[in-house]
């Protein structure tokens, strides 16, 4: 059972080696390669935070711009409203009102039209009544020659006159 | 390694202890005596046997003893002379493959100091020196690319994979506060014994070396741990050990609880020595014996050989595989132990946790 039992020379030289060892990579090893490591972890435990972060601050923002979407979307509805109702307030009135002109136009025409029929109606009685006794002074001439044919004669012409009043 | 590169050199046999080749029809294999050489320390690091050459490196030896003072010699002269200025390589007992000397009584004793560059000496030397090779070349890979955010990829990713487990899932919850001072300690013997495990793994030179099976060096370890708690244990560790909060008998005219804290302060270190040197031995031992399972039965009938090593190769690479995990555990525990011994040394005071 000889190796079971620690050789004194293998323990010193163990000793003394793993010793060294130590001392190097302890003094330029093993800190320089933790520090990186730790380093490193710090920077993604940093990153992971920031990103973290940062995903929160997209979500608000995100929210946020939702909501402005969302309000400009009803002002949007209601501009759009409002112009068509104002279109067809503006409509009705120009109907309105044109319906209106032309009325009084129409009433302006019935009117001229109505005086010109009463001008024309004037002017055709003046004329008949200029031709009626112009025809009437040559008939005079004529048949007043016997008292007879006088009397007839008026008798006549009141018959007509009378009917021709009763008929206009 | 120089003093190793120049005292190596093949050898024609005429080798007395070990191997015996002499005859074929009578040839038995001692297995016991073949793995123990395996796993066992020597003056020369044997490589292969091609033929009947022996190919080894020859160590130096380095010996003080008062008959002689301070010697220094290479190994290889033990093929040579069966005794070189008194020395020689005990057969049998307890010293059995150490240089020995004779006192004045005639009896076989060790030199005083025995610091010879063994085998595992050696091996230890190129572990180390791998290990300082491959830190300080990670190192450098980080100084120079500074800190990123990407991790980095090939070895030094799998490196960095062991460095965050080290730190941050053995140093961190067990020992607290303090993690990031302890770290380069846990660092070291964590890629020290996870290093040596592996090489041992590797069967030829420069591996198969067995370095965390041998007492001496994993005794190493768990003295580096005993003073890593011990010299770094504060007040409240000390106090525990010597006054702890027992009822007074326990402690008043015998000092009962402390007698067995102070027991308690050795026995952690020893089980820590004693798991990691069965543990690796034992994956040496069984390697060994399966693949001598070829030889044995390969003696007895060549079919029955035959068929054996197809058994034997399936299970030689069952245990090499089951080995590499077990290289890994070791490491992984040996650390893990340390820091749960370092933080329990390191008690904060109850007022001031949480």
């Amino acid at each position: 059972m000889s190796f079971l039992l620690p050789d004194a020379g293998l323990l010193f030289w163990m000793l003394v080696v793993f010793g060294i060892v130590f001392f190097i990579l302890a003094k330029f090893g093993f800190p320089a390669i933790v520090g990186m490591v730790d380093e490193r972890k710090r920077l993604i435990d940093e990153s992971v935070r920031n990103a973290q972060e940062a995903n929160e601050r997209l979500k608000a923002v995100n929210a946020e711009s939702e909501e402005l979407l969302k309000a400009a979307r009803e002002e949007q509805a209601k501009i759009l409203r409002e112009a068509a109702a104002m279109r067809n307030d503006l409509l009705n009135e120009a109907r309105k009102k044109a319906e209106a002109d032309g009325e009084k136009i129409i009433a302006e025409a019935r009117h001229i039209i109505q005086q010109e029929k009463e001008d024309a109606l004037r002017d055709v009685r003046r004329q008949v009544a200029t031709l009626s006794v112009e025809i009437a002074e040559k008939i005079l001439r004529r048949e007043l020659s016997d008292k007879e044919s006088q009397n007839a004669v008026i008798e006549n012409l009141i018959d007509n006159s009378l009917k021709e009043k009763q008929q206009g | 390694m120089l003093i190793a590169a120049a005292f190596y050199q093949p050898q024609d046999d005429a080798y007395a202890h070990s191997h015996s080749h002499n005859n074929s029809e009578t040839a038995e294999i001692d297995v016991k005596k073949l793995i123990f050489e395996h796993v066992k320390d020597s003056y020369e690091w044997h490589i292969t046997t091609w033929g009947s050459k022996h190919i080894s490196i020859y160590l130096p030896v380095i010996l003080y003893s008062e008959r002689t003072g301070w010697v220094a010699f290479s190994s290889s002269v033990f093929h040579n002379f069966d005794e070189y200025e008194g020395f020689h390589i005990a057969e049998s007992g307890n010293n059995e493959g150490k240089i020995v000397e004779y006192d004045a009584e005639g009896k076989e004793v060790r030199p005083a100091i025995d610091i010879s560059i063994t085998k595992t000496v050696l091996a230890v030397f190129i572990n180390a020196l791998l290990l300082v090779v491959i830190v300080l070349a990670v190192a450098r890979y980080y100084r120079r690319r500074g800190s990123s955010l990407e991790a980095p990829r090939g070895f030094v990713g799998a490196f960095e994979l062991l460095v965050e487990m080290v730190v941050y899932d053995i140093a961190k919850p067990n020992i607290g506060r303090r993690y990031l001072f302890f770290a380069p300690y846990l660092l070291t013997a964590f890629f020290f014994i996870f290093l040596s495990n592996l090489i041992g793994l590797v069967p030829f030179f420069p591996g198969g070396s067995n370095v965390t099976g041998n007492i001496a060096v994993t005794m190493a370890l768990a003295i580096c741990t005993f003073l890593a708690v011990n010299i770094f244990g504060n007040k409240e560790y000390w106090k525990e050990i010597l006054w702890p909060d027992v009822p007074v008998w326990l402690k008043a005219p015998i000092p009962l609880m402390p007698i067995i804290e102070i027991f308690g302060m050795f026995v952690k270190p020893f089980a820590l020595m004693i798991r990691l040197f069965a543990n690796i031995l034992a994956g040496h031992t069984v390697v060994l014996a399966f693949v001598s399972i070829i030889f044995v039965t390969m003696v007895v009938s060549s079919v029955i050989g035959g068929a054996m090593t197809f058994v034997s190769v399936l299970f030689t690479i069952f245990i090499n595989v089951l080995e590499i995990l077990v290289a890994f555990i070791q490491a992984f525990v040996f650390t893990m132990l340390s820091s749960v011994f370092i933080g329990l040394a390191q008690p904060e005071h109850h007022s001031e946790k949480h």
